[in-house]
């Protein structure tokens, strides 16, 4: 079958500037019909990483292969890809059916099919018969469709989008998500997303990369990103967490005993493996993954326990969070609050036990690159 | 009370507009229009009628002349715009900052001396005995003295170099306005450099051109110097004419009437224009 | 406040008339005419202030039509281009010769110009500087111009320039043998010589280089070699002879064309008496000899020539043996109209291909 070949494979792509360099030696498959993306602050080189994809510069070095022949030569215009810019980039001095079929007229297409064809993707995505309208009168979701319509109307190998949703408003932008997911799938086409919003590249991808630096710090779905993740700063970025830094005190076969400056002893696993008794590391633990109780008998069976004040109430209503300051350490707590109901009276000054298994404390050397939280 | 106040601000605000417009414009073409219609039958002798009109549509020789005008404008207008662009699109897209201020200046740098200063500037260099002349010769690509001035094409470069600037401005106003990403996605959809250009560059810049082309039509078509100084016998120029009528003929009746028709002719050529790039005075004037 | 501003006005009215002794001579003439150390004697000597404007002669009855005659005190257009002018703007006010010393001015002269200027009974101007219209050639480089149409020939052919104005259409018609002069009074006579001038001057259209417009751009053209033959006046082969003694004037056979410059008072000219002042003092034969040797041409001065300097002499000598000073064509007075038509065989010449 076709699909053996990926439709995108980079291999040690790298890209430096006069001063520094942009994306480090970066190696990546995106097997047919994945939705992709690349997650990363900004500044983390993902755009660079995407202009290279797309044609608009030149890698310094290393090799790009859509569908398994090498683009890296091919300009920007005869390469299989096309991209969903940023602000989308509609022609505004173009009608919205003009702006689908322009990249049908540049193939020399005859008038009537360029006509029928960007009839049936408008109708595709949704929006049949506002071929003749200006692009000034659509709204914000409509334009992104658009913009998806004329790149999926010449049948790219792969779709690049390069933060469409990051114009649009907070409740468009959820309903965008689904929307997007919906036509990747509808479509089967290959896209790669990049992001520096972590729930846009969860919600939506097969696959993440997650981007620091210039370089993938890992690649996986978006469970594995966030349950096991793999550095501290795929820990700090992807999802929520509390960071304590501290010292390896004591070392077992599957836990680690460590002692933070203020005197907290804490219990965790060995996220990367190969960590010492002496070692300095940080350690991640999930809101959501620490329980509270009113009790101290509570949370007593748990390998990492304390009592704290609260300290604010953060409502959010499934989302809703807790500020604990631990009372022994000093140290402030962000923690997740059941849905239960059971927590509903809690208020700022109340004090509360809490605690959390060791098994998902992840402890990284502190030695790597700089962290996220 | 606050009504008649702000109807009271109101005029004293126009005042200074209106005064400029009618002690300005309106009076003085009231006046020359007057006088264009008065017919010299004798000595101190007028009589009203359009005879001066006449004079214009009946000696070949005048409509001829406007009519050269016109189309060595339209062309220098078409030259001016056809090297312009190319500046103008390097200065507002591949240029930033400082380089971006320097070329603009170096646009403009001409234009802090006169235009006669300017235009002499030209002969020097065009002349006989000028500087092409002889670094042509020095470089042995010419036997003898070459004569550049003194010819329609004289005339044609001292046009476009005093009218770069003025379309140089509106240019780069227009295309500075273009995000840089839909030249971008236009390569990306698998547009040909060309195809960007006619499609997405040429209809955003479209206002920038049209303003750009109408000063450049209205100056050349009014230039007096350029023509006069480095066209020499064959300087041939409605201006000129209109000059001529006024200063050394004392014809001011004829003068005023040319200077009608070349507002009219020259208005009409604006309004063709206009209606053929398909845009409107308004839009142009709101955009540059 | 009304009241106020009127009293005031009145007020500098009066100052300004009880300074009347001290007038401001506003004075619209040819550069060189007027050179600045005989400014500063005549201010010295008399107390009233000159102030200078530099034109030609189109330009002073333009500027003049313009205000009807006002805006300046005294003019010195040419005396040809006088009653034409005066009969159809009324631009000029007749002299009160009682106000002029006669005795300064070279008889002949002063009653040549009179003659012409003359209204009815009223003389509209006086002899100042005069000089004439013929030929400036480089005599290294052509052997074979002696008159007008000689700069048709194919010898100087690309080299040649002359102004497109009236004096080429008089020269070239003397110099084809037709006397444009007589036919002054006969517009149908006269528009057949311009006819016959017309095609002369468009035929020889191919051996001009340019059109001269100002003196300076002559010169110009004359010293870097680029043209050898021109028509233009004496005192521009003169000047041009001192930088190269192979440029030099000359006279055509068919004779060249006599010029003088006058004095006329424009017709609402504020100082008269500063005016009449003006062209006492500088018809005196020592500060006439200046004027000469700033403008490079002689006055109607009487014994104005004695103190000039002996190279310009010897120049005007040179340029005219005694035969060319006979042969000189005096311009009559233009009537009124005639320039009209010369104006639309000029603008045909200068359309021609």
């Amino acid at each position: 079958m076709l699909t053996d070949v990926p439709d995108l494979q980079c291999r040690s792509i790298s890209k430096s500037f006069a001063d520094f360099n942009a994306v480090k030696d970066v190696s990546f498959d995106v097997p047919q019909g994945t939705f992709f993306s690349i997650l990363g602050p900004s500044g983390c080189g993902k755009t660079t990483l995407l202009r290279m994809i797309a044609g608009f510069q030149k890698p310094t070095s290393g090799d790009l292969l859509i569908k398994g022949k090498s683009v890296i030569d091919v300009p920007p215009n005869k390469r299989p890809v096309s991209m969903v810019f940023q602000h989308l980039a509609l022609f505004p001095m173009m009608n919205i059916g003009t702006n689908v079929g322009f990249g049908l007229r540049q193939r020399g297409v005859n008038r009537s099919d360029i006509e029928k064809q960007v009839k049936r993707v408008l109708e595709r995505v949704g929006l049949a018969g506002v071929a003749e309208r200006p692009i000034s009168s659509l709204s914000g979701g409509q334009k992104q469709r658009v913009a998806i319509a004329r790149c999926m109307v010449l049948e790219p190998d792969v779709l690049l989008l390069d933060e469409p949703l990051g114009a649009l408003d907070l409740k468009l932008r959820e309903h965008m998500k689904i929307e997007l997911k919906q036509l990747q799938s509808e479509f089967n086409t290959t896209f790669v997303y990049i992001t520096h919003d972590q729930s846009e590249a969860l919600v939506m991808s097969d696959k993440i990369a997650v981007m620091n630096n210039g370089e993938f710090e890992q690649t996986g779905t978006a469970k594995e990103l966030y349950y096991e993740p793999k550095t501290a700063f795929v820990a700090g970025f992807v999802g929520e967490a509390n960071r304590f830094a501290a010292t390896i005190k004591s070392k077992s076969a599957d836990a680690l005993e460590m002692a933070t400056a203020q005197g907290q002893v804490l219990h965790g696993t060995d996220a990367v493996g190969g960590l010492k008794v002496g070692d300095t590391v940080n350690v991640f633990v999930r809101p959501e993954a620490v329980r509270l109780s009113r009790k101290a008998e509570g949370v007593s069976g748990l390998s990492n326990a304390g009592q704290g004040k609260v300290e604010n109430v953060l409502f959010n209503g499934a989302n809703s969070q807790l500020i604990l300051r631990d009372e022994l350490t000093g140290a402030e707590m962000s923690v997740a609050l059941p849905q239960t109901g059971e927590f509903r009276d809690l208020s700022r000054g109340n004090l509360i036990h809490f605690g959390w298994e060791y098994l998902q404390t992840r402890v990284y050397t502190a030695t790597g690159g700089p962290h996220g939280h | 009370m606050a009504t008649d106040r702000s109807k009271l601000a109101f005029w004293l605000l126009l005042a200074p507009c209106l005064i400029w417009l009618v002690t300005l414009i309106i009076l003085p073409h009231v006046g020359m229009f007057l006088v264009s219609l008065r017919e010299k039958v004798g000595v101190r002798e007028y009589e009203t009628s359009f005879a001066n009109y006449a004079v214009f549509l009946n000696e070949p020789l005048y409509w001829n002349t406007f009519a050269r005008t016109a189309y060595m404008s339209i062309a220098a207008t078409v030259l001016t715009l056809f090297i312009g662009f190319p500046i103008s699109y390097y200065i507002a897209k591949l240029t930033r900052g400082r380089t971006k201020t320097t070329l603009f200046l170096m646009c403009l740098i001409p234009f802090w001396v006169s235009e006669l200063v300017r235009t002499f500037g030209w002969m020097i260099l065009l002349r006989e005995t000028g500087v092409f002349s002889n670094v042509l010769q020095y470089l042995g690509l010419a036997a003898g003295p070459v004569e550049m001035l003194y010819n329609d094409a004289a005339i044609m470069t001292g046009l476009v170099y005093t009218s770069m600037l003025f379309m140089v401005v509106p240019l780069v106003t227009a295309l500075d306005s273009l995000d840089d990403s839909l030249i971008e996605a236009g390569y990306d959809l698998g547009a040909s450099g060309f195809a960007i250009l006619r499609e997405i560059i040429i209809p955003h810049a479209m206002p920038g051109i049209v303003s750009g082309c109408i000063v450049v039509f209205m100056l050349s078509l009014g230039n007096y110097l350029t023509p006069i100084l480095l066209g020499g016998k064959d300087s041939l120029w409605f201006t000129g004419l209109i000059y001529s009528q006024f200063i050394t003929r004392f014809n001011w009746e004829l003068g005023s009437a040319f200077g009608f028709l070349l507002l009219g002719l020259s208005s009409f050529i604006v309004f063709v224009g206009l209606k053929l790039t398909g845009q409107s005075l308004g839009k142009t004037m709101a955009q540059s | 406040m009304k009241c106020n501003l009127f009293l005031s006005t009145v007020a500098v009215l009066a100052l300004s008339s009880a300074a009347a002794n001290a007038e401001t001579l506003r004075l619209l003439t040819w550069g060189g005419y007027a050179p600045d150390e005989v400014i500063a004697m005549f201010e010295a000597e008399t107390g009233h202030t000159v102030e200078v404007t530099k034109s030609n002669n189109e330009e002073m009855i333009a500027k003049l039509r313009a205000t009807n005659g006002s805006g300046f005190d005294l003019a010195q257009p040419s005396q040809d281009r006088i009653a034409g002018p005066q009969a159809e703007f009324g631009i000029y006010k007749p002299l009160d010769m009682s106000q002029i010393d006669t005795s300064l001015f070279i008889p002949s002269m002063l009653e040549a110009t009179k003659g012409n200027t003359m209204i009815g009974e009223d003389v509209f101007a006086v002899p100042h500087v005069w000089g004439t219209d013929g030929l400036v050639l480089n005599t290294a480089m052509v052997t074979d111009v002696k008159d007008y149409t000689d700069l048709c020939n194919a010898s100087v052919a690309g080299k040649v320039s002359y102004r497109l104005k009236r004096p080429t259409l008089i020269g070239f018609a003397f110099s084809m043998g037709l006397d444009p002069f007589a036919a002054y009074g006969d517009e149908a006579a006269y528009q057949g010589i311009l006819d016959q001038v017309e095609a002369k001057l468009v035929e020889c259209k191919a051996n001009v280089k340019t059109y001269w417009d100002g003196g300076d751009e002559l010169k110009n053209l004359m010293r870097s070699g680029e043209i050898v033959a021109a028509m233009a006046w004496d005192t521009g082969g003169w000047q041009l002879n001192d930088d190269n003694a192979d440029i030099t004037f000359v006279a055509p056979t068919s004779g060249a064309l006599g010029w003088i410059d006058t004095f006329a008072l424009p017709a609402r000219g504020r100082a008269d008496e500063a005016a009449y002042a003006w062209i006492n003092f500088v018809m005196q034969p020592d500060i006439a000899a200046m004027i000469t040797a700033s403008a490079g041409n002689f006055t109607a001065s009487q014994g104005g020539d004695a103190n000039v300097d002996d190279a310009l002499k010897a120049k005007y000598q040179a340029s005219f043996p005694q035969e060319a000073i006979d042969n000189i064509k005096w311009y009559p007075s233009v009537p009124a109209g005639l320039e009209t038509l010369e104006g639309a065989t000029l603008d045909r010449i200068n359309a021609a291909k």
